[in-house]
């Protein structure tokens, strides 16, 4: 192996920090511990690499799943063996599910104690390995080097993924000399990005013919770049988009032809267009059960095209028409070509009839809510606010539940990376630790976090690294004092029974009180329970930029979710409001 | 379900046998049999694997193993294009009165007594499933005291080499130090 070697003696530990720059890491989230502390000590002289102190791991994971999403850098995080490790495990199964580049490095006991049940050891590698996209364990200082470099390399390439790499403490102590490599050799490893010529041209062709396709958007357009061309393509042919939570701001919420989010809480015109469709066109998506409700029921009469660039999605879920194995962005390039071609020749798709039938759906269910009768707070009036006023180029990251689902579909997206949420493991405690990776990654940008206040109280512990490390993101707290989106649930199929949904129980007074934590935290605490107040409040957080600003909306415990398809069930069966089932009326559509 | 045979071939690292394990547990497929040595290549070594699956989880199964990093190549290997064995060791109980019955069945099966006491022989065996099965049937009688069997292996008929092209090393172009 051809190396560019720096010949000078080195520890594992300087070799570890040297390979991290060399791969050109800027920041690494972590907490140190007894096996990792050899590394520790060279990080500490590092001009390169910024480390940002977390309080808990599991905020150094997420933290660097948003410095990923934010920017589609590879993220970093470091902790210590055992319990350091596996308080990691929650975000790299969340990395995992969301093809987020993450290399994850940890500490490992020395190899002799190895396998002896010693002192804060865990067999972090065969724990992740069905959680991570490929994972090391290494002993020899020498291989150091080519392992970050693989590491990298596998995280961010192909579909992206997170990397574990676990490092022994004698090989962090051992003398070696650092080589940073200029090959790799992975047999086994090769990603195809590249789509075959055929499948796209057999693609386009579908496209032509259909009468009523939709262009089925997900996360791979975001992680691939691809927005752009996505663009050109839906405009050159006129064909509806739907984007997936994982792709929202992939394509612009204010075009006409955006149908919305589809899905168990997708909009009418979204899951009526893909369930009534004659081609799926799916780029980057993977047909999730979110998505497709009862498969057997969903879009009965279209045909498939899949594009993905992990050929083990296509045709997992749904069987596929013309399967295309490639990167996003340049599949819809190719397609943008072979569309071009056919219209040189004359050959335009014909969907006058499918647009108007759904631009009449769009009007006639648009997103809704109710105000609620005693004038307090709608959840849903909140996140338009905050849409509004924050406007579209601040980024937001949502944690998990009834408040996602708001800011999904209330908050007006334009651009992409702007949305980052977590979406395949739904992964309550996300949102403020995510945030303070985002906003490093992208100092300039507003960052909001959108969180309820069940998720807020899983991880609020990393305002205090906000706080200290001079990361002012703000949080927009949807506070209805409820794990909100199971407490619907108990409303809706459970007779209202509330079995362990209510966080404020019979107190008098809110426990915790949000703001007053936020200012033992270091930053601004403000609160709000009145619509009328709701720019206000907005307004003085959006001018606050020095120190980190948490907004209690206290709002309306009631509110729920809609549209809705019930778990299991079809989506023929959504329903707009609680027993509002739409009427289309042109049926034979 | 019909059974399957997939020839892969994994990078000889640690912790390879684990990983393909536990996709195949954590992805709900069945494995009837696995074995896994070394090839004529030190750095790769390969695993038969037999799975009883349907036509599309199939498909499923080799496109999830082939996301591991560290597998380089599976083939499928049909039944009649492929020639498969597997090994059994039976300890039957043959005294002075069935020992000459025993010896005569290892005969027409063309195994191999290994180990004799004065009540029991142990016998080696190498054949298809179907060959090994209906020698067990055949030993029944006697009794059978113990038996041991290896997973199936399997190579393609012909002069064709599955691990020929496998070898050339495709290096990848490291990422650029950052400077």
């Amino acid at each position: 192996m051809s190396e560019q070697a720096t010949g000078e003696q080195v520890t594992g530990a300087q070799s570890l920090i040297l390979a991290l720059e060399a791969a050109g890491v800027e920041h690494v989230f972590g907490i140190p511990g007894g096996a990792i502390l050899p590394a520790y000590d060279p990080l500490f002289d590092s001009v390169r690499v910024r480390h940002i102190l977390v309080r808990h791991e599991q905020g150094a994971g997420h933290a660097a799943q948003g410095y990923a999403a934010a920017t589609g850098k590879v993220g970093v995080c470091m902790a210590t063996s055992g319990p350091g490790a596996t308080n990691l495990v929650t975000p790299i199964a969340d990395a995992y599910m969301d093809s987020v580049p993450l290399v994850a490095i940890t500490g490992q006991v020395s190899s002799n104690a190895i396998g002896t049940d010693a002192f804060q050891e865990a067999d972090i590698r065969g724990i992740t390995m069905p959680i991570t996209k490929h994972n090391f364990l290494v002993t020899d200082a020498a291989e150091i080097p080519r392992t970050i470099a693989e590491a990298f390399y596998i995280a961010s390439t192909g579909r992206p993924g997170p990397v574990l790499v676990d490092i022994s403490k004698d090989a962090l102590q051992a003398a070696t000399t650092f080589a940073w490599p200029t090959q790799l050799n992975l047999p086994g490893y090769r990603p195809v990005t590249r789509p075959h010529a055929k499948q796209v041209r057999e693609a386009a062709r579908l496209m032509l013919e259909a009468r009523r396709p939709v262009l089925y958007v997900g996360g791979g357009v975001i992680r691939a770049g691809a927005a752009k061309e996505l663009r050109v393509l839906a405009d050159m042919t006129g064909i509806p988009v739907v984007t997936t939570l994982m792709a929202r701001g992939a394509f612009p919420d204010s075009h006409p032809q955006h149908l919305g989010m589809p899905g168990m809480h997708g909009t009418v015109a979204a899951v009526a267009g893909l369930q009534r469709s004659d081609l799926i066109v799916s780029l980057g998506a993977r047909f999730d059960d979110r998505v497709t409700g009862n498969l057997d029921s969903f879009a009965p009469n279209a045909k498939v095209v899949h594009a993905d660039i992990d050929p083990a999605e296509i045709g997992k879920n749904r069987p596929v028409d013309v399967p295309i194995v490639g990167d996003a962005r340049e599949v819809v390039a190719d397609l943008i070509v072979a569309l071009e071609a056919e219209a040189d020749a004359g050959h335009a798709g014909d969907y006058a009839a499918w647009k108007d039938f759904l631009t009449g759906v769009k009007a006639k269910y648009p997103l809704g809510y109710d105000e609620p009768d005693d004038g307090s707070l709608a959840p849903q009036y909140v996140l338009e606010r905050l849409g509004a006023i924050a406007g579209p180029d601040a980024v937001y990251v949502a944690g998990v539940g009834q408040h996602q689902m708001w800011a999904t579909h209330f908050i007006g997206y334009e651009n992409p990376n702007t949305w980052i949420n977590s979406g395949g493991l739904g992964t309550m405690g996300f949102s403020v630790p995510a945030a303070m990776g985002a906003k490093v990654a992208r100092p300039e940008a507003t960052v909001w976090s959108v969180d309820g206040d069940g998720c807020f109280q899983m991880t609020n512990q990393e305002l205090a690294t906000c706080a200290i490390e001079g990361i002012p993101i703000k949080v927009a707290l949807i506070n209805n004092s409820s794990l909100g989106m199971v407490r619907q649930w108990q409303t809706l199929f459970y007779n209202k029974r509330y079995s362990n949904t209510d966080l404020q129980g019979q107190t008098e007074v809110r426990i915790p009180d949000f703001p007053k934590l936020a200012e033992a935290y270091g930053c601004v605490g403000l609160s709000c329970d009145r619509p009328e107040d709701v720019d206000a409040v907005i307004q003085k957080a959006m001018e606050i930029n020095d120190v980190p600003v948490v907004v209690d909306f206290r709002v309306h415990r009631d509110a729920m979710v809609w549209p809705m398809v019930a778990a299991g069930t079809s989506n023929d069966d959504i329903k707009f409001a609680r027993d509002m089932a739409p009427e289309f009326e042109d049926d034979d559509l | 379900m019909s059974k399957h045979t997939l020839s892969v071939l994994v990078e000889n690292k640690p912790g390879v046998l684990t990983r393909v394990a536990a996709l195949f547990s954590r992805r709900g497929f069945n494995i009837d049999s696995l074995a896994v040595g070394p090839t004529e290549h030190s750095e790769i070594s390969r695993m038969t694997i037999v799975v009883n699956v349907e036509e599309s989880p199939l498909e499923q199964v080799t496109k999830q193993l082939n996301k591991l990093v560290e597998v380089i190549k599976i083939v499928e290997l049909e039944g009649s294009a492929a020639v498969t064995r597997e090994l059994l060791l039976v300890k039957v109980k043959a005294d002075a009165e069935t020992r000459g019955q025993v010896l005569e069945t290892v005969q027409l099966f063309r195994a191999k007594v290994v180990d004799v006491a004065t009540d029991a022989v142990t016998i080696e065996v190498t054949g298809s499933a179907e060959k090994l099965e209906a020698f067990l049937r055949v030993l029944e009688p006697f009794g059978v005291r113990e038996l041991v069997q290896s997973g199936m292996v399997a190579i393609g008929r012909g002069s064709r080499s599955i691990t020929d092209r496998t070898l050339r090393p495709v290096p990848i172009p490291a990422p650029p130090a950052a400077v």
